[in-house]
């Protein structure tokens, strides 16, 4: 059973880490504008940032291919905007407007884009985890050699249905890799106090299914475990679990008190672990971009992300017909695949 | 130009908050991220982070200031190149304070206006031509039929459960599917209801026809998570982009002395929620042509079976594809005196107690209600407008039961033509015992129906 910790030594291109660099900045602006309009009360409910984690998903999408389905819990803002789902239509789902992914009926924790393969968004923990070993089966089904990103957190990792999954997947060799983003707090509970076994991604070992740890604050790292674990994958050799070591710089949700941790561990990881100032550096110190490269980088992702205000604070509410809308529907379902 | 730091609401029910504490001070350079005040919220004590970066040019509400509003100016951001002599200057445009929620005057369903009550006119074609030949065949040979003639025709539709394949069915249901369609196709599951009714849900949002069976539906209990959460709300939650077209299948209700566990009727639950169509057969021709509509429908279906009547026999036309449409309640015998509205195995209990009634000169119209969700008011309106009276046969329990339902839809929709109160027939508000003399009284019965409408009948 693979059990190994990966840490990057790879190189990649001046391209690549620009566009690196520009996917994770793009979340990481889109999160704290998100803050500010829930702030403001634009955006109601719940709201689960993604700042600080952003290398996980940007690393994983440089993994992926056309036609590879992603489905994640209610931390979703970064998955959909690292899939390329228009950072307008999820600003606007999060103020629950028309211009929303969902027509403003899902919210935060509930969008889903045919187009991009982007299955939700679910708001109950750990029940995305069959769906996405479902997802899976339907490719195999249909003989296509696509896979499936199923991302979970330290905190659904606990959930009995995680388990009877890694039992199916491995049994039917299921096209599926299991992405535990570990961010070491399920809620406000960590990971010692809720968790029996420090090391998530041997949980496999049990039903056969290998497994790594990697570290989720270095984008190059995740892609190139990424990589390994999609090859495997859609050579047929079954499902693959990823723990992705990461951490949530905000709370949990918008109403987080802040008092199982302290500030300063906080503190220490953005000073020293985080990932667009990894990047950043990389660029810098290999010469693969100016300080001017990187501001108009800057400048163009504030653009996108007022945009995106924008157009989510002037899109209309949804007509009150909608409340009677796509409770059903009477059409043959679009295949997806 | 200045930027004002607005107080942050930090919950969903916060409307106002103290400000316990500022970080930071006036002249401050302050970058996105950095914890700015601690302010007390409706929850807890929280810390309130800056978004945009610059220098704290002014801070407007004191450090300990209670009860402040939402969206209230509490300090001025600078940006480069600005001082505070600038504060002011700027246009102080007032905080924009969001634009609440329009209180929409929600479209109510046509069903709900209280109108006029007008004879409704429900369809009443029969459910295959007059001449069609028929067979007799048991509801279980019509199930197995159904499920092999759209595996037949459709590729994407497969078939999951604990045992369907090589133990051919705990019930027989999957007789055979095996041998025709292959193990990709026929497949058996771990004793794991929540993981597989998930993997069955997630293989229909990537475009998949799946059939999950469930030994029976009490075991379903593990799922109901994914049947509801994440089956029946996904296309609505996605708005209209992701359907999810399922079959949940399997015996529903009291077998025989299998005990409180293993005894429970769920047409109610499942006929409450939205999202879901709700199937529970009498017939085997309704078991046949229903699962084929189910197997197509582009929506999830809880298809509620029943292990006794899997043995009863009934006629069935004999026709290349035949299916029964969802919303659409059988008449199976007509009358003038009262109204019985049953569905699943309660229309044994009906029919018999129709067929008593009869001799003493009551005649009894009786209706099968085939589907709960869609449920066919219109059939039961207009019947009753014509006799006056209802009596309604169920087995599950009395509170929040599918009879209630229809009780109060009458009222709203046919209140003047009640010359009686309606009774609801149900099984008792207790668990299922194992004795067979509790059993059978925890049970409703034809006698009680009986009963009910001698009472309704005041004969």
């Amino acid at each position: 059973m693979a059990a190994k910790k990966t840490t990057s030594k790879s190189n990649a291109s001046a391209d690549e880490l620009k566009s690196y660099y520009h996917d994770m900045l793009l979340i990481r602006r889109f999160e704290e504008k998100a803050g500010q309009l829930y702030g403001m009360g634009l955006i109601g409910g719940f709201c689960h940032l993604y700042i600080g984690q952003e290398a996980v998903v940007v690393g994983l999408e440089a993994a992926a291919k056309e036609g590879d389905k992603r489905i994640t819990t209610y931390r979703d803002h970064g998955h959909m905007l690292a899939c390329g789902m228009d950072p307008n239509g999820v600003m606007a789902e999060l103020t629950g407007r028309e211009g929303g992914y969902s027509r403003g009926k899902g919210g935060s924790m509930h969008m889903f884009s045919t187009d991009k393969h982007f299955y939700g968004g679910h708001g109950i923990v750990g029940a995305n985890v069959p769906l996405g070993a479902g997802l899976a089966f339907s490719d195999k089904y249909k003989g296509n050699d696509n896979v499936t990103f199923t991302y979970f957190g330290d905190g659904a990792a606990n959930q009995g249905q995680v388990y009877e999954t890694f039992n199916m997947a491995a049994l039917w060799e299921l096209p599926v890799i299991f992405v535990i983003e570990n961010n070491q707090y399920a809620m406000g509970t960590s990971q010692k106090r809720s968790t029996s076994s420090p090391d998530i991604y041997t949980r496999g070992a049990a039903f056969g299914i290998p497994g790594e740890a990697v570290d989720g604050m270095d984008v190059l790292a995740v892609r190139d475990a990424g990589k390994k674990a999609v090859a495997h994958c859609r050579s047929g050799k079954g499902p693959y679990i990823l723990e992705i070591k990461t951490y949530r710089y905000r709370g949990h949700s918008m109403s987080d008190p802040a008092k199982y941790r302290t500030r300063e561990e906080v503190q220490k990881m953005r000073d020293e672990k985080d990932a667009i100032e990894h990047v950043r550096d990389l660029l810098l110190t290999g010469k693969h971009a100016t300080e001017d490269d990187l501001k108009a980088i800057d400048k163009e992702i504030k653009k996108i992300v007022n945009a995106s205000a924008e157009f989510a604070k002037e899109s209309p509410e949804p007509d009150p017909k909608e409340l009677w809308t796509d409770i059903y529907t009477d059409e043959a379902p679009q295949d997806a695949a | 130009m200045s930027i004002e730091i607005l107080m942050p609401a930090l919950s969903p029910t916060m409307e106002e908050g103290t400000l316990a504490k500022w970080l930071v001070k006036e002249g401050d350079t302050v970058a996105s991220g950095d914890i700015l005040a601690e302010i007390e919220t409706d929850k807890a004590t929280m810390e309130f982070e800056a978004v945009d970066e610059g220098t704290i040019g002014k801070i407007l509400i004191e450090a300990g200031t209670e009860g402040v509003k939402v969206n209230t100016a509490i300090a001025v951001l600078l940006e480069d190149g600005e001082s505070a002599d600038d504060i002011g200057k700027a246009d102080a445009a007032p905080a924009a304070s969001p634009e609440p929620a329009t209180q929409s005057s929600a479209t109510v369903p046509a069903a709900a206006k209280a109108a006029e009550p007008a004879a409704p006119q429900p369809d009443r074609t029969p459910d295959w031509p007059e001449g069609t030949e028929t067979t007799k065949q048991t509801v279980r040979e019509a199930l197995n039929a159904a499920m092999a003639e759209e595996m037949r025709s459709t590729e994407e539709v497969f078939i999951m459960g604990e045992e369907v394949a090589e133990y051919q069915g705990a019930y027989k249901i999957t007789q055979n599917l095996l041998q025709e369609f292959g193990a990709k196709r026929v497949i058996d599951t771990p004793i794991t209801e929540h993981g597989f009714a998930g993997i069955g849900v997630g293989a229909a949002l990537g475009g998949l026809r799946p059939i999950v069976e469930f030994m029976t539906w009490n075991f379903a209990m593990q799922a109901i998570d994914q049947i509801i959460n994440s089956a029946a709300k996904t296309l609505y939650m996605s708005g209209g982009q992701m359907g999810c077209p399922i079959v949940f299948r399997g015996p529903n209700g009291a077998a025989a002395r299998v005990g409180a566990q293993h005894s429970q009727d769920y047409a109610a639950w499942y006929a409450q929620i939205p999202g879901l169509k709700v199937v529970q057969p009498y017939s085997a021709s309704d078991a046949k042509g229903l699962l084929k509509s189910a197997i197509r429908d582009p929506n999830p279906v809880v298809f509620l079976e029943n292990e006794i009547l899997y043995g009863k026999s009934f006629d069935v036309p004999v026709m290349d594809d035949f299916t029964v449409p969802f919303g659409k309640a059988r008449i199976w015998r007509e009358g003038t005196d009262v109204t019985i509205v049953s569905f699943g195995i309660g229309m044994t209990y009906a029919l018999e107690a129709a067929d008593k009634l009869a001799e003493d000169g009551i005649s009894a119209e009786v209706i099968d209600l085939r589907t709960l969700r869609p449920l066919d008011y219109d059939t039961v309106i207009a019947s009753v407008m014509k006799t006056n009276r209802c009596v309604t046969v169920e087995e599950g329990w009395p509170v929040a039961s599918i009879g209630n339902h229809i009780s109060a839809t009458l009222m709203e929709r046919a209140f003047d033509y009640l010359d009686a109160p309606v009774i609801n027939c149900t099984g008792k508000d207790v668990p299922m015992p194992y004795a067979a003399n509790l059993e059978k009284l925890a049970l409703t019965s034809t006698a009680e129906v009986i009963d009910a409408v001698r009472q309704v009948t005041y004969r």
